[in-house]
C-alpha cells in the first residue's frame, strides 16, 4: 500500500466513515499519518481542554469543519459555577492563524464573545455554517458581524443560547447579495426582529429549508413567510398566542397548505389551542414535532393534534400530555423513535401527570422507540421490566423521577430490578440516566450488562463505594461518567485509575471524595487534569467520617495532552 | 422545616434559629428525615422493615426539594426561563354577590395538578382567603358550590370568558380555564337557574 501514490491513499481514506477510523489509520506509519492529517476535513474535539487549539490547527491545516465542546454536561443544570471556563476565543484565534479555509464551526457549552464572532466573520472567506448550542457570552452585535461579512453563509443555527439582546438590527445586516441561506434558527433570540427585513431575507433565499423563528414573530409575518417558502422542511413557528382575527387564521391555514415538504415543526410559543386545528392538515406529513414550549396546551389539545401525526418519528412534549395522552401517542405514532417528555412545573416538583403507565403504553405501541427522555412522578419495577421487554432497541434511556430517591410506587422497593432489566434487554444501550431509590445492586447490573454504555448519569443513588466500582470495572466502553449526591468516596475514585485515560471525563459533585483522594489520583495519573471546584470555603470545618479531611464539593477529571489550563478561575484548583 | 424543629433535641439550636439538623453534613436531602436515609441504606439488608410512611402516595409531596436542591430536576435554565415567561401570573377579579368589594386571585398559583385538583384548590383558596364562613361542597356529578353556613345561601362559582359569556366553573380543562377566564363571580344559586347544570346538557 505504501507504493501507491499519495492521492490514491488519500482517496481511499476519504471512504472512512468517521474520525475514529481516521485516527486509527494515522497510527499505522508516518506516511499514512501525514497523508491523513493533510486530508482531514472534519475535526471533532469533545473536550476543549483535552488538547491545545494550536496543536489541532498545526496537525490539520486543511480542516473545513471544526466541532468543539466546552463545559461538562452538568453545567446545563447550574452545577458548574459561572466563569469556570470553556472559552471559544483561543480556538477561533488559532484557526484564524493556521486554518483560513475553515467553513463550518460547531460549538456546544462554550463562552463565545462578540469579538470572536467578528474575528470569525472577517477572517474566513469561505465560512458558511455557524452552529452554537447552549453557549453564552455574546450578543446580537456578534450576529450582526456574522450576517454582514459572511458572504457565503448557508447556516446560522442558534440552539438554546443565552444571547444578550441589543436590538433588531442584526437581521437587517444580511446584505441584499446574500441569497445562500439554507438554515436560519434564531428561536433563542429574546428580542424583536424587523418583520420586513425577515420577509425580504426569506424572499431572496430560494434554498431555505429550515427556519426557526423566535417568540416575537407574529402570526401574520409567519403566514407571509410560509407563502414564500414552499420547499421548507423544518419550521419553528413564532408566537401563536390567540389574539388574532379570523382572516389571520385563514391566511395561516392557506400558508401551511402550501408547505408540502414540511417534515418538522417546533416553536409554538405561547400557543393557544384555538390555532392548532389550522395546522392539522400538515400533521400527516410530519416526522418531527416539538411542543415542549407550549404550556398552555393541555392533554386534549395535544392528543387531538398528535393523533393526526401518523408518521411521527420524533416527539418532544410537556408532561401536560398526561398518561392518557401518551396512550393516544402509542396508538397513533407507530414509527416513533425518539420521545422526550419534559416537566411543566419546576417549583412544585415531585408531581406530574405522567407516571409509569404512560411509558408502558408507549412501549407497547411504539416498538421502534430507541431514544427516551422521560420526567415523571413515579415509576415501578414491573413497568420498567415490561418496557425493557417491549422495547429492546433503546440506545438512549434517560428516566428522571422528579422526587429524588423515590422507591417503586407499588412495592416500595428500590428500582434496581427495573433498571437491571433495561440494561439486560437493551444490548445496544449507549446512554443511561437513572433516578429513584437505587442501591449498589443497580450498579452491579449496569457493570454486568451495559457493555456498550458510553455515558452514565447518576443522581442520589447507591449505598457505598462498591456501586461506583461495579461501573468502573464492567462498563468497557464508558466515556463519560457524571455523578451527583451519591455516597462514593476515595476508594471508588482510586479503584481503577487507568480507566480515566480511556474516558473523556468524570464528574462528581456532593459525593464523599476528599482532597487527599484527588491528590493521589493526580499524582498517579499525570495525563489527567484533576479539577477541584470548591465555591464555598466555610463548609470545610465540619466533616463526618473522612479522617478530618474536607470533602470536595465538585470534582472534574479529564484526560488531556495539554497539561493544566491557564484560564482557570481562582475557585478551581488543578492538581 | 417543621419536621426538623420537632426532632431537634437541643434547645439552643431553637433559640439561635439555627436548626442543628440543617447544618449537619449528611448526604441526605434537606427536608428529608433520617428515617428516609435509614430506609435507603437498609434496603439491601432487610426490606421487611421499611417504614410504611415511605409508601408513595397520590398526593403531591412537599415542594421543598425543588426549592432546596440545586440543579434538580435536571432541566436546562433556557427551558426553565422560557416556560416561566410563558406562565406569568394571571390575577382576576373575584366578586361575591352581596359583598361590598371585590378581591383578586392569581389563577396561575394552582398549576401543576390534575384539572380537578386545581379547581378544588382554587375554590378552597376562595373559601379560606375571602369568605371564612363559607364551606366548599362538591356534589356527586362534579358540580361545585360554596355554602354560607351562617345563612344557608348557596353560591355557584361562575366566570366570564373571552367572549363575554358567563360560564359555570369546572367544565373545561384547567389550563383552558386559566387562559379564557377574565373574572370570577360567586353567584347566588337562586340567580343561577339559567346556567344549565352540567348533568342536564
Amino acid at each position: 500500500m505504501t507504493y501507491f501514490p499519495e492521492e490514491v491513499v488519500e482517496h481511499i481514506f476519504s471512504f472512512l466513515p468517521g474520525q475514529h477510523d481516521r485516527n486509527t489509520v494515522s497510527l499505522v506509519c508516518k506516511v499514512w499519518y501525514e497523508i491523513e492529517r493533510l486530508s482531514r476535513r472534519t475535526v471533532f474535539v469533545g473536550n476543549c481542554y483535552a488538547v491545545r487549539p494550536e496543536r489541532v490547527v498545526l496537525r490539520f491545516p486543511n480542516m473545513r469543519a471544526l466541532t468543539v465542546k466546552g463545559k461538562p454536561h452538568f453545567a446545563d443544570f447550574n452545577l458548574v459555577p459561572p466563569d469556570w471556563g470553556g472559552y471559544a476565543a483561543p480556538w477561533i484565534e488559532a484557526a484564524a492563524r493556521g486554518c483560513v479555509g475553515l467553513e463550518e464551526l460547531r460549538m456546544k457549552r462554550m463562552v463565545v464573545t462578540d469579538e470572536s464572532l467578528e474575528l470569525l466573520a472577517k477572517t474566513f472567506p469561505r465560512f458558511r455554517a455557524l452552529i452554537l448550542i447552549s453557549c453564552e457570552g455574546f450578543s446580537t452585535d456578534g450576529l450582526a458581524a456574522i450576517a454582514s461579512h459572511c458572504k457565503l453563509l448557508r447556516e446560522l443555527d442558534l440552539q438554546e443560547n443565552e444571547v444578550e439582546d441589543r436590538g433588531p438590527r442584526w437581521l437587517s445586516c444580511f446584505p441584499d447579495s446574500c441569497t445562500s441561506l439554507v438554515s436560519l434558527n434564531f428561536a433563542c433570540i429574546k428580542g424583536e426582529v424587523n418583520a420586513g427585513s425577515l420577509e425580504r431575507l426569506v424572499a431572496r433565499s430560494p434554498n431555505l429549508r429550515s427556519l426557526r423563528l423566535n417568540r416575537s414573530v407574529p402570526v401574520d409575518t409567519l403566514s407571509k413567510i410560509l407563502m414564500r417558502t414552499p420547499n421548507l422542511e423544518d419550521l419553528g413557528t413564532g408566537n401563536l398566542a390567540d389574539d388574532f382575527q379570523t382572516e389571520s387564521y385563514i391566511r395561516l391555514a392557506l400558508a401551511f397548505d402550501k408547505c408540502k415538504m414540511l417534515r418538522s415543526l417546533s416553536g409554538f410559543w405561547d400557543a393557544s389551542p384555538f390555532c392548532l386545528p389550522f395546522i392539522y392538515p400538515v400533521c400527516a406529513q410530519l416526522t418531527g414535532l416539538n411542543l415542549s414550549y407550549a404550556p398552555t396546551l393541555d392533554s386534549s389539545d395535544l392528543t387531538k393534534m398528535i393523533s393526526h401525526c401518523v408518521k411521527l418519528q420524533r416527539l418532544w412534549v410537556l408532561d401536560c400530555i398526561a398518561d392518557k395522552g401518551l396512550q393516544v401517542v402509542a396508538s397513533s405514532c407507530k414509527d416513533l423513535q425518539e420521545l422526550r417528555v419534559f416537566p411543566s412545573d419546576f417549583y412544585i416538583a415531585g408531581y406530574s401527570p405522567v407516571t409509569e403507565e404512560g411509558l408502558v403504553a408507549i412501549s407497547l405501541g411504539c416498538q421502534k422507540l430507541s431514544s427516551l427522555l422521560y420526567f415523571c412522578h413515579q415509576m415501578t419495577n414491573a413497568a420498567l421490566i415490561t418496557i425493557a421487554k417491549n422495547c429492546p432497541n433503546f440506545t438512549r434511556f434517560r428516566l428522571c423521577i422528579l422526587e429524588p430517591g423515590k422507591p417503586d410506587a407499588m412495592t416500595n422497593q428500590p428500582l434496581d430490578e427495573g433498571f437491571g432489566a433495561i440494561v439486560r434487554e437493551c444490548k445496544g444501550l449507549r446512554r443511561l440516566s437513572i433516578s429513584g431509590l437505587l442501591t449498589d445492586k443497580v450498579f452491579m447490573y449496569i457493570g454486568t450488562y451495559a457493555k456498550e454504555l458510553e455515558m452514565l448519569s447518576i443522581a442520589f443513588a447507591g449505598d457505598s463505594d462498591a456501586g461506583m466500582m461495579h461501573v468502573m470495572k464492567g462498563c468497557k466502553n464508558l466515556r463519560k461518567l457524571e455523578i451527583r449526591d451519591s455516597p462514593f468516596g476515595d476508594a471508588a475514585l482510586l479503584e481503577n485509575v487507568a480507566k480515566y485515560e480511556t474516558m473523556r471525563s468524570l464528574w462528581m459533585s456532593s459525593c464523599n471524595v476528599t482532597e487527599k483522594g484527588c491528590q493521589v489520583l493526580a499524582s498517579k495519573m499525570p495525563m489527567l487534569n484533576v479539577e477541584v471546584i470548591n465555591e464555598l470555603d466555610e463548609n470545610n470545618e465540619m466533616d463526618e467520617n473522612h479522617g478530618g479531611l474536607p470533602k470536595v464539593d465538585k470534582l472534574y477529571v479529564y484526560r488531556t495532552t495539554a497539561g493544566g489550563r491557564d484560564d482557570a478561575p481562582n475557585f478551581v484548583k488543578i492538581l | 422545616m417543621s419536621v426538623e424543629t420537632e426532632r431537634s433535641s437541643t434547645e439552643s439550636s431553637a433559640a439561635s434559629g439555627l436548626d442543628f439538623e440543617d447544618t449537619a453534613l449528611t448526604l441526605r436531602l434537606p427536608g428529608s428525615s433520617s428515617s428516609d436515609t435509614d430506609r435507603k441504606r437498609a434496603s439491601t439488608s432487610d426490606p421487611s422493615c421499611r417504614s410504611p410512611s415511605a409508601a408513595a402516595s397520590d398526593s403531591p409531596p412537599s415542594p421543598k426539594y425543588a426549592a432546596r436542591v440545586v440543579g434538580w430536576p435536571p432541566v436546562r435554565s433556557y427551558r426553565k426561563n422560557a416556560l416561566a415567561t410563558a406562565a406569568a401570573s394571571k390575577f382576576v377579579k373575584v366578586a361575591v354577590d352581596g359583598a361590598p368589594y371585590l378581591r383578586k386571585v392569581d389563577l396561575t398559583a394552582y398549576a401543576g395538578y390534575t384539572s380537578s385538583t386545581s379547581y378544588d384548590q382554587l375554590l378552597a383558596a376562595l373559601q379560606d382567603k375571602f369568605f371564612s364562613h363559607l364551606t366548599f361542597r362538591k356534589l356527586g356529578n362534579q358540580e361545585m358550590k360554596l355554602v354560607d353556613t351562617v345563612s344557608g345561601t348557596e353560591y355557584v362559582p361562575t366566570y366570564e370568558d373571552k367572549d363575554g359569556d358567563w360560564m359555570l366553573v369546572g367544565d373545561v380543562p384547567w389550563r383552558m380555564f386559566v387562559e379564557t377566564c377574565q373574572r370570577l363571580r360567586l353567584m347566588k344559586s337562586s340567580e343561577a337557574v339559567n346556567l344549565a347544570p352540567r348533568a342536564a346538557r
